[in-house]
């Protein structure tokens, strides 16, 4: 019947109790942004109106999200059927993620109880790429709840509904191949608009949509590799990284394309300079071209490429690279003008963690209760 | 061949949307009877009259600073303040509108864009230009609160209240928002109405850019009858020597150019502006935008295609046995 199987255990293990503590010190600062505003609790100020909630949980968070995208590209797509087995679990975290970045923009939207309003035709205005993130943003969280139904419906044996499901899912397969798309880019080209306040290093105009893409597919490919790893390592299962070895030919292609991109643009704008000024920009530049480069010249070789560690280190190193790329352009070199600064407050740290913490302890709990993760072949 | 097939469809969407794309959008356009307003800080003495009744006439209480109040001491935009004077000094301070041992006023409200940043981001159409007289408003009842036309207007203008659970974006609306409507009652501007020197000049976009010209052109120790209140109908006059002006009238072409202008002798630079180019952010963003979706047409053609590809590699699964 099915291929996948609840791995089962305990589900208040040490780790979940750990996020829960985490989750639940969140709560307390949560009620107090829903009780006296967000000037209670963060740093935001008439400069920086996004912080860390808008540039980590969502821009950094939805792109951490990306593995169910970046592997229904590769299965659906490309038909390389046999990545299946990991399909599931990315769906999961991707759905986790992205519901989550949803939640995190409801409590950073400063006027949360008329948040509607986004969605009423007559309100909307196509030239903002706003609009487009919000709406395809809400539809893909549907297209992800919809693609994880299957594990929900075979664990409640709803085997007609399952039937039904599985003949209109390519549909919701396509979205889910579109949609991210669409918002991951759209998510660049939000700097467009921010103009001069962009670090020239980073505003690339045009360009922005592609280096957000590049960047979705890269941290969306390490995601999976990651996950795969240390699911292998945490839940003592079967490591896949066989198939994980052969994805590495389409991310060596990524980061190739980004890296190779990110110069030329540079170039052609003629900003290679600015590589150089040895200012905070310059170093946050080279640190993310380095941490560029290192899973490259892993993955490059097909001995290191085999080898599990090596596996989890490059992806480490493509996460950490690919959220550096969005931090440092959304925050981290981001200059709205003389008199402004900003550096997260405790609790606004807090409630970014607390939002993690709740993921996780979900995803444990969903992988321990549903068919998420691929059955063993050798068990 | 599958991936073949995939590859065709998606470039032939592709080169479908690109031969359809819309241009590329440039500046906006003045509005063709666009309102503004030229603040010439050398004519500015700093006493803050436009501070305080652009409080009065927006229901906003003063900023105290230390519990001295003198007229209002708030020193950048706010939630609860939309106009503030700031002061420029260098070295010792001594002299009036000097670049170097100087100092000078600049005002600091709401630019009015013409080709607004706020306006094109804003996913609501929460903040809107009038077709008429280019005025830029804002309209709290169909706002989220994302705080993008923070982000995307180049002066940071729109403000949010931070501080107040429900709160709203707050930014100058030329006092022309619905309930006070001073220029559609063929009044001016609170702040230029009080402004003792003429240094806030009301009018017609096109008049004061004139008048501003006008000033570039003057000889410095010249004696110049400044006008006071609004450009087309001054309500008087004073006499004064013409300061060396720099040949820069910031809002003729920043970023598309903007209905409220900035005269000085100190660069702008030096006084806080940015440094935007000529083409406007947001005429950049929005062409991006369009060639890529062109109105949703790549999506529906790219999801046409992808459908096609998901079914046909979906079927083969399960004729395939797999896993
Ligand atoms: S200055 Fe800012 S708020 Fe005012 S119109 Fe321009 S973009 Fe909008
Ligand atoms: S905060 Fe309000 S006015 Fe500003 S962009 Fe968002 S919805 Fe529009
Ligand atoms: S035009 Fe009105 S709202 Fe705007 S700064 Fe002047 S007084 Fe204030």
């Amino acid at each position: 019947m099915s291929s996948h199987k609840a791995i089962g255990g305990r589900l208040f293990s040490v780790p979940f109790m750990v996020l829960l503590v985490i989750f639940l010190i969140g709560c307390f600062f949560m009620f107090q942004r829903f009780t006296s505003g967000i000037g209670s609790v963060s740093n935001l100020n008439g400069g920086f109106a996004w912080g860390i909630w808008v540039v980590f949980d969502v821009v950094i968070g939805t792109a951490f999200a990306c593995g169910g995208y970046a592997l229904a590209f590769m299965v659906y797509v490309f038909n390389k059927g046999q990545y299946h087995p990991l399909v599931r679990p990315a769906v999961l975290a991707s759905l986790l993620g992205y519901a989550l970045g949803g939640f995190g923009a409801f409590f950073d939207m400063g006027r949360f109880w008329q948040f509607y309003e986004i969605f009423l035709p007559g309100n909307w205005n196509f030239n903002s790429v706003m609009l487009e993130v919000g709406l395809c943003v809400a539809a893909y969280i549907i297209v992800l709840t919809l693609e994880f139904a299957p594990a929900l419906l075979e664990r409640f044996g709803m085997h007609g509904l399952l039937k039904s499901l599985n003949k209109v899912l390519f549909v919701f397969i396509a979205l889910g191949v579109l949609l991210p798309t669409m918002h991951q880019s759209s998510l660049g080209s939000l700097l467009i608009a921010m103009g001069h306040k962009v670090h020239p290093l980073w505003q690339t105009l045009h360009m922005q949509p592609l280096f957000a893409l590049l960047t979705a597919l890269i941290m969306g490919f390490s995601i999976v590799i990651f996950e795969a790893s240390t699911s292998a390592v945490g839940f003592g299962r079967h490591s896949e990284s066989g198939l994980l070895s052969k994805m590495g030919k389409v991310i060596v292609g990524l980061l190739l394309t980004f890296l190779l991109a990110r110069l030329v643009v540079l170039m052609l704008q003629g900003k290679l300079g600015l590589i150089f000024a040895a200012d905070f920009a310059s170093l946050m530049f080279l640190l993310e071209m380095v941490l560029f480069v290192i899973p490259l010249v892993i993955l490059l070789s097909s001995e290191r490429r085999s080898r599990g560690g090596q596996l989890l280190i490059a992806a480490v190193s493509m996460l950490l690279a690919g959220s550096l790329y969005r931090f440092n352009a959304f925050l981290f070199t981001f200059n709205p003008g003389p008199g402004y600064s900003y550096f997260p407050s405790v609790s606004e740290i807090m409630i970014t963690l607390s939002i993690i913490a709740l993921e996780l302890m979900a995803y444990l709990v969903l992988v321990k209760t549903l068919p998420v993760l691929h059955r063993e072949e050798h068990a | 061949m599958k991936r073949r097939d995939f590859l065709k469809a998606t470039l032939g969407g592709t080169a479908a949307t690109l031969c359809t794309t819309a241009e590329a959008r440039s500046n906006l356009e003045p509005a063709p009877e666009a309102v503004g307003m030229l603040f010439d800080s050398t004519l500015c003495v700093g006493c803050k009259a436009c501070v305080s009744i652009c409080k009065e006439l927006n229901d906003m209480p003063p900023v105290t600073d230390n519990n001295q109040q003198s007229w209002d001491s708030a020193r950048d935009l706010s939630g609860e303040t939309l106009n503030v004077i700031k002061v420029y000094k260098n070295g010792d301070a001594k002299t009036k509108d000097a670049e170097i041992n100087g100092y000078c006023f600049e005002k600091r409200s709401c630019m009015h864009c013409v080709d607004p940043g706020c306006v094109s981001v804003c996913p609501c159409t929460a903040m809107r230009q009038n077709k008429v007289t280019g005025i830029v408003t804002h309209h709290p009842d169909v706002c989220i609160g994302c705080r993008n036309c923070m982000v995307g207007c180049p002066y940071n203008v729109p403000q949010f209240e931070y501080n107040e659970l429900f709160g709203q974006i707050h930014k100058c609306q030329m006092c022309n928002q619905a309930g006070l409507e001073r220029v559609d009652k063929g009044q001016m501007t609170g702040c230029a109405e009080v402004c003792p020197t003429g240094a806030t000049l009301f009018g017609p976009r096109k008049a004061l850019l004139q008048e501003a010209k006008h000033r570039m052109q003057l000889k410095p120790g010249e004696i110049y009858n400044y006008p006071r209140g609004d450009v087309s109908k001054p309500y008087s006059h004073h006499e004064k020597e013409v300061p060396a002006y720099r040949d820069h009238i910031w809002g003729e072409k920043e970023a598309g150019g903007t209905s409220v202008m900035h005269i000085s002798t100190v660069p702008f630079d030096k006084l806080g502006m940015p440094a935007v180019g000529d083409r406007s952010a947001a005429s950049i963003a929005e062409t991006v935008q369009h060639s890529i979706y062109n109105f949703m047409a790549l999506p529906a053609v790219a999801l046409a295609g992808l459908t096609y590809v998901v079914r046909r590699n979906t079927d083969d699964d399960n004729d395939g046995g797999e896993s």
